[in-house]
């Protein structure tokens, strides 16, 4: 029952990322880092927020399986973001890279500190 | 296949359709993703493999299949199709940033820090370098389509 909740949050996890890829490029084409940026970072910011609510506020560990492993785990993406980083290449490659590492990081670590404070 | 090649203008029905493609593609990389997590189970403190596996082999995934759609034509009808459900759908969905980010706060958050700087270098270089293995596949396998490109 989890495990079919988990994959079909995945699927819409994925629907939503490409929404807002598209969404993001028809107004702001050259947008940098872009629309795979926000997603992982806000993906890190939920994925991080559950967690939170499960590990110090005893929320059931299915939410974590589905809303984390599921849905973020659809949204968010590495594969995509690693393709972009090599695509862009010279200087602004690692920039991209590191800016997705340092904000996807930072927000999941936001999240926890909100699941531990609320 | 067929006869969808109306690729600037999209009407409401090809972007329906669109959506469907990613989904389906989502549905499968999710639920390859949920089982290299039980096959490789995340124990406290230690490397989480089923992670890697999944970013590492999705990355040099979706470096082979754009290329190789590049190659083949332009992203009309049956290519475009492939590209959402393989490359958006599947390679997106069984690749996760927020889980590689989770795991990485929680290492850290444990004290392991060693693990979460060579957890993090490793997943960033070998993703690279299986993105840059996946083209270069494609380009020994595919001749460029059409000739237009250099």
């Amino acid at each position: 029952m989890t495990v079919a909740a988990l994959i079909i949050a995945g699927g819409i996890g994925a629907v939503l990322r490409y929404a807002i890829d598209d969404a993001v490029r028809r107004r702001w084409p050259m947008a940098f880092p872009g629309p795979t940026f926000v997603v992982n970072v806000t993906g890190s910011l939920v994925i991080g927020l559950v967690a939170g609510l499960v590990l110090y506020r005893a929320a059931s560990p299915e939410w974590q399986a589905v809303i984390g492993t599921g849905f973020c785990g659809g949204y968010t993406t590495f594969s995509t973001s690693v393709v972009e980083t090599v695509r862009l290449g010279g200087r602004r490659g690692p920039v991209y890279a590191g800016l997705t590492f340092a904000g996807s990081v930072g927000a999941c670590a936001v999240g926890l500190a909100i699941g531990w404070a609320l | 296949m067929g006869s969808t090649d109306r690729t600037s203008e999209c009407d409401s029905r090809t972007r329906g359709a669109d959506l469907g493609w990613v989904f389906l593609g989502g549905l499968g990389g999710t639920a390859l993703r949920w089982s290299a997590e039980e096959a490789w189970p995340l124990h406290d403190g230690h490397w989480p493999v089923g992670t890697t596996v999944v970013n590492v082999m999705g990355a040099f995934l979706l470096g082979l299949v754009l290329e190789t759609l590049v190659r083949m034509g332009p992203d009309h009808g049956v290519r475009r199709r492939i590209r959402l459900a393989a490359g958006t759908g599947f390679c997106g969905a069984l690749t996760t940033y927020s889980a590689f980010a989770l795991e990485l706060s929680v290492l850290g958050k444990g004290g392991h820090v060693v693990i979460a700087v060579a957890y993090a270098l490793v997943t960033v270089l070998a993703g690279i370098a299986a993105v840059v293995a996946g083209i270069a596949l494609a380009r020994r396998l595919v001749a460029i389509k059409g000739g237009d490109e250099a």
